[in-house]
């Protein structure tokens, strides 16, 4: 039964590809030649404007592109041009940095708060407030005050993907059944006994959400800060494939970013099934 | 042989060995000495003698050939001739002035547009490395991110639009701190480019409500834009839309229909016209010819801490903008710097922008071979214009000592001795009038001429 549904779901999947491409396809077919003009100048213009060819490419272009790029994925021609293989690892390790930093703050912090039902009313107010900021609008702010380009990425990164966190460990803490902690504190397990045996894998699967949701946002987050301060990344890369209006380079960077960002929530949720207990 | 014998002397052999001490007798050292047009006393004349063994050297790889010559013509004839067709005076106070650079790994920030073109090529050229310097040229997102990241010291110097080290100077929209310009890099190379749509609207009169960007607030190309329509009565600020957007995205937007044209750096106008979205109106060059555009900036701690580096920085700029500025190179140019790790270009669009035979949009193939030019000399009353046009339109609110600023920033005077020393004629004012739209401009009355525009901010 399940076996089937998976084989149907898969057959679905990949016919919506199928149409998807093909209507994709269709929709970027060059056209006839727009109008007539001298050979002369024809040379000096581009195929939009001689062959009227869509300035959207078409999946086959994007697919012959992206073998290119995966063909050779490290290659270093100077500061301004490598490959895709070396630009994603500048973004993950960038994310990583950043996500562990928020990582080794939101924890604690959120343990404290949660564990104090005073501290976590009292700074309600400034977490809400500073959580739904977009990473734009801290860019120039950290550039300013920070003065060093890959930093203030790395803080951006930081700064963006520590709220969930904070948030969900504040709210797993402080949730934690009063049952249990009521049971620790007959048995006279100690405070920090406590914390660690009972809390903590109570907590841990709201945590692991939390950090899941995290993740996410600093994969959303490193595009932007990379298309601002530039020189490495894959945000980078798709800035300067715009910057030469090449819009094949910018869906292989999108189809990248996706496939990457995919695979670390995977990470994440496996991590959150470990954890995972039943009631 | 060493480097710093005569190589005036026929008797020398410049290969190998050494002329004193390699004499058979007094008498025969006693001729040779007497041969030598320049004693090598001094510092000074050994370095010359250097230079010119290198000259002689290039000019007669045969020694028997140099031999023969100096024989036949005498040393003193020979490096009088030589003299006129290389400037030995010039290139051995060069090559003695020239200290080690203080910081040989440097970071330069630029912008991808062909106005960069002296900055860029330096790199793939080789000229920075002729000059003893390990360049790193970091292509950079826009305008305000290049001025955070030099003010950072992230670059040592950077690709800025000739009026924003003055702004910065003067702490128009960042926190003053002294930059300065050691070079201009290009002249010219601007256009108008208007959507298809509008190519009957080819009078400015009828641009009431249409939208354009512009680069950067504090540009060349929003004074010109700005210029430019306020002598055909439209007030820019009110009549018309100025939006400020980085040049990659002034295409998608003409496409997208969310702009009517805009004034912008080239390769993104001629860009425009290559996919067909566009047109050529006019060419900046047509509301001032030979107006400066994009400037190459440090700050003056750079300067301070770095002398010499920053000394052999110039001249490499000034080098490669001295042979961008020869048509004969222009397309091996266009070809070094189109690639991804430079501006990241079609090489053709390139090729139009910097040969000046372009499409102009409209079907027809035209040729103005000083479309883009480049010229470093920063020209003080270029600057003291700039600050004019700064206070017409408001952005310098209240009294500016317009000579005291243009001297403070645009350096003139250091750029002149480098020129003079690398052996080019820089000129002997800093000072120039020049016309723009037929209206000519005196830099030593910058009030009378800001207030002489009907057109302008009240301030």
């Amino acid at each position: 039964m399940t076996s089937s549904l998976r084989l149907r779901a898969g057959l679905v999947s990949i016919v919506l590809l199928a149409a998807f491409l093909g209507i994709w396809h269709l929709a970027t077919r060059s056209t006839a030649p727009v109008a007539t003009m001298s050979p002369e100048y024809a040379k000096l213009m581009g195929l939009t404007a001689t062959q009227g060819k869509s300035a959207m490419p078409g999946p086959i272009d994007v697919g012959a592109k992206l073998w290119e790029h995966l063909k050779r994925p490290f290659y270093d021609n100077g500061p301004n041009d490598k490959g895709l293989g070396i630009q994603l690892g500048y973004s993950i390790a960038r994310v990583g940095t950043g996500y562990l930093l928020a990582v080794l703050v939101a924890i604690p912090l959120g343990f404290l708060i949660g564990m104090s039902p005073l501290l976590s009313k009292a700074l309600d107010p400034f977490i809400q407030v500073l959580k739904p900021i977009s990473p734009l609008a801290w860019m120039p702010l950290a550039l300013y005050t920070i003065k060093d380009s890959s930093i203030s990425a790395i803080f951006v990164i930081f700064i963006c993907s520590i709220w969930p966190m904070l948030l969900n460990t504040v709210f797993g803490v402080a949730s934690v059944r009063k049952e249990w902690i009521n049971v620790a504190r007959t048995l006279e397990v100690g405070t920090i006994r406590r914390a660690f045996t009972v809390i903590l894998p109570a907590a841990a699967p709201t945590i692991l959400t939390g950090m899941r949701i995290s993740i996410g946002i600093a994969w959303l987050v490193i595009v932007a800060a990379e298309m601002l301060v530039g020189g490495t990344g894959i945000g980078y890369f798709v800035w300067n494939e715009w910057n030469n209006l090449s819009i094949t380079n910018v869906i292989i960077a999108i189809l990248l970013i996706g496939v990457v960002g995919m695979l670390l929530d995977q990470i994440l949720a496996r991590f959150t099934r470990m954890v995972t207990f039943p009631e | 042989m060493s480097i710093f014998d005569n190589p005036f002397d026929p008797d020398r052999n410049l290969r190998a060995g050494c002329a004193c001490g390699q004499h058979q007798s007094a008498a025969e050292h006693e001729q040779a000495t007497a041969l030598r047009c320049e004693p090598a006393e001094s510092e000074e004349k050994r370095y010359e003698g250097v230079v010119a063994s290198a000259v002689m050297r290039a000019m007669f790889p045969q020694d028997a050939a140099r031999r023969a010559f100096l024989k036949s013509v005498g040393a003193s004839t020979a490096l009088a001739a030589l003299s006129q067709f290389f400037p030995i005076k010039t290139a051995t106070e060069v090559f003695a002035q020239t200290g080690a650079p203080e910081k040989k790994d440097l970071k330069v920030g630029f912008i991808p547009i062909t106005c960069a073109t002296p900055i860029i090529m330096a790199a793939p050229l080789g000229f920075y490395a002729k000059h003893g310097l390990n360049v790193e040229v970091v292509k950079t997102a826009g305008w305000a991110v290049i001025r955070d990241k030099t003010i950072n010291k992230e670059y040592d110097a950077a690709h800025m639009l000739a009026p924003m080290p003055l702004a910065i100077s003067l702490g128009l929209g960042a926190n003053a701190i002294p930059f300065t310009v050691p070079a201009i890099e290009n002249i010219n190379g601007q256009g108008i480019v208007l959507a298809t749509k509008h190519k009957d609207k080819r009078d400015p009169k009828d641009w009431k409500g249409m939208k354009f960007a512009i680069p950067f607030d504090y540009s060349m190309h929003n004074y010109l834009l700005r210029y430019y329509l306020a002598e055909h009565g439209l007030d820019p600020d009110t009549d018309v839309q100025l939006r400020s957007v980085p040049p990659p995205e002034m295409v998608a937007n003409l496409r997208a229909d969310n702009i009517d044209g805009f004034l912008a750096p080239d390769n993104i106008c001629q860009r425009a016209i290559y996919d067909g979205v566009g047109f050529m109106h006019l060419l900046s060059k047509e509301i001032w010819d030979g107006h400066p555009c994009c400037s190459f900036a440090a700050s003056k701690e750079f300067i301070t801490t770095a002398p010499n580096s920053f000394a052999a920085l110039t001249r490499a700029i000034v080098d490669a903008t001295a042979y961008a500025s020869k048509a004969e190179n222009r397309k091996q140019i266009a070809e070094a710097i189109a690639p991804a790790n430079y501006i990241n270009a079609p090489v053709t669009v390139l090729e139009q922008v910097l040969t000046g035979t372009y499409a102009d949009g409209l079907g027809g193939v035209k040729t103005d071979a000083k479309r883009v030019d480049f010229d470093p000399f920063p020209w003080q009353s270029f600057a003291v214009w700039m600050l004019t046009q700064m206070k017409r339109w408001g952005q310098i609110k209240g009294d500016v000592d317009y000579k005291a600023v243009a001297e403070q920033v645009y350096l003139a005077t250091d750029t002149r001795k480098l020129m003079t020393e690398m052996g080019l004629s820089p000129p002997a004012s800093a000072y120039k009038s020049f016309a723009v739209m037929g209206k000519t401009f005196d830099p030593a009355k910058p009030e009378d001429y800001v207030a002489s525009f009907k057109i302008r901010k009240a301030s």
